[in-house]
């Protein structure tokens, strides 16, 4: 069977991509391999552990369960996108800081998840906090210091936009 | 895990969609959120040759609540959208209980009201609110339209009333009737996993606060949404007293036939889908003239 090729033009992060992309290659392994952009994390590839998460036109979802052909016409962002030179967003500096990772499998998916949460709800509380954090699998931490890390980040986020 | 080779077509109308649907047939899928479809591809369940993405026809999406009060929905509308949208979920608040047991919020961003109908898996919510709420499910084929009641589309596991050349493209709620109040309720081991079991409840009761019409409806615990009303008829003529909605758990639970999964025996999804059946009558009962 010959390749299903199609040409698609999208943004990841702000740049503008236009390539030719077969129709079976999954958005999670068309960043990381073709676009080289690995700092999206496949995990499971069936939608849930949450490690390939990235947004979709600002929206969370799962990279390993949208085609890249499906990309076309869309604005992307991944956890390349955060950090502003070496200047950590306030997600990640919080992550940094209350040893919110250990083996970072699952931190882009739960990076991306967050800052997008954070955004639409700047006040969480704990409990809200832990739903947010539901759709992502962490093996190592026991969650604990993730849930105190985003309760700091958006404390920090409120302070430095009122 | 990774899908095996396959033509992937945008669908540019509903009509160019339907007369893909026509032509490829049986080798053909409709791509729609793509939260089942696309784990059954990547575990190679699911090697359709022809894939239609349904996901440009913005027709097809978005809620209308009409003049009569039925509410239109269609089935594009993403769960998102669902659970974004105050009014439907005051016209339909059983959805209001009931989405955010679905997956997680990067799944329901994506994962579709139409979608999760057709695929037909018994232990999700949506098809036995469908069925609780008494929905009819507008099909559209190139060749024509039908209307089928929700208790008629749900045929067996995974397996609908829809016909090889048909979709989904509107669920119709009938509005809720005075006097009524409505609550669901599921078990799942973990947040956001499927349901041991989970029942969706609408009560309605008259002026003396007697029950005139009752709607019991379970996920999970069989092949298909289970209808269990009849056995929930027990209330009608009846005040909702703890006795009563006692009555009505235990003929509820001799109804279903759970078949067990690796989470749970049967006899214990029995108990939670009696447990579940007494609780949320009592609370659909609390919610009557609350707005709630």
């Amino acid at each position: 069977m010959e390749p299903d090729l199609h040409d698609i033009e999208f943004s990841v992060n702000g740049t503008t991509y236009r390539r030719s992309v077969e129709s079976r290659i999954l958005l999670s392994d068309f960043l990381r391999h073709e676009l080289r952009l690995a700092g999206t994390h496949v995990g499971c590839e069936h939608g849930v552990c949450g490690a390939c998460t990235i947004l979709l036109d600002d929206a969370p979802i799962r990279s390993c369960l949208m085609l890249a052909v499906q990309a076309n016409g869309h604005d992307l962002s991944t956890v390349e996108g955060l950090a502003q030179g070496d200047q950590l967003h306030p997600v990640q500096q919080a992550m940094h800081d209350h040893h919110g990772l250990q083996c970072g499998y699952c931190t882009p998916g739960i990076l991306m998840t967050m800052t997008a949460y954070l955004k639409e709800n700047a006040s969480p509380s704990e409990q809200e906090v832990r739903e947010a954090l539901s759709g992502s699998l962490c093996r190592c931490t026991g969650y604990q210091n993730i849930v105190d890390a985003m309760m700091a980040a958006a404390e920090a986020m409120r302070g430095s936009t009122p | 895990m990774k899908p095996a080779p396959f033509k992937y077509i945008a669908a540019s109308s509903l009509d160019h969609a339907l007369s893909l649907k026509a032509e490829y047939g049986e080798e053909a899928r409709f791509l729609a959120g793509g939260q089942s479809l696309m784990p059954a591809m990547n575990f190679r369940l699911a090697q359709p040759s022809v894939l239609i993405d349904v996901n440009p026809l913005e027709e097809c999406a978005g809620i209308v609540i009409a003049d009569n009060g039925e509410i239109r929905v269609g089935a594009l509308t993403r769960y998102r959208d669902l659970e974004r949208h105050a009014d439907f979920l005051q016209a339909c608040p059983l959805f209001a209980d009931a989405l955010p047991h679905i997956a997680h919020p990067q799944i329901r961003n994506r994962g579709t009201i139409g979608g999760n109908l057709s695929h037909a898996d018994p232990a999700s919510e949506l098809p036995a609110l469908a069925v609780g709420m008494q929905a009819r499910l507008r099909l559209k084929s190139a060749s024509g339209e039908r209307e089928v009641a929700a208790s008629e589309f749900f045929l067996g596991l995974l397996t609908t009333d829809l016909q090889v050349d048909e979709m989904l493209v509107e669920i119709v709620f009938p509005s809720q009737k005075p006097g009524t109040g409505t609550c669901f309720m599921e078990i799942a081991r973990r947040r956001g996993d499927f349901a041991l079991a989970g029942v969706a409840v609408t009560v309605t009761l008259d002026d003396n606060l007697r029950c005139t019409e009752v709607r019991l409806a379970l996920c999970g615990v069989g092949e298909t949404p289970v209808d269990a009303s009849e056995a929930a008829s027990l209330l009608i003529g009846q005040a909702c007293t703890g006795e009563a909605i006692d009555a009505v758990a235990a003929a509820v639970g001799e109804t279903i036939e759970p078949s067990g999964n690796v989470h749970a025996s049967p006899d214990y999804q029995r108990h939670i889908a009696f447990v579940l059946t007494q609780r949320a009558l009592a609370m659909a009962h609390q919610r009557v003239g609350h707005g709630a």
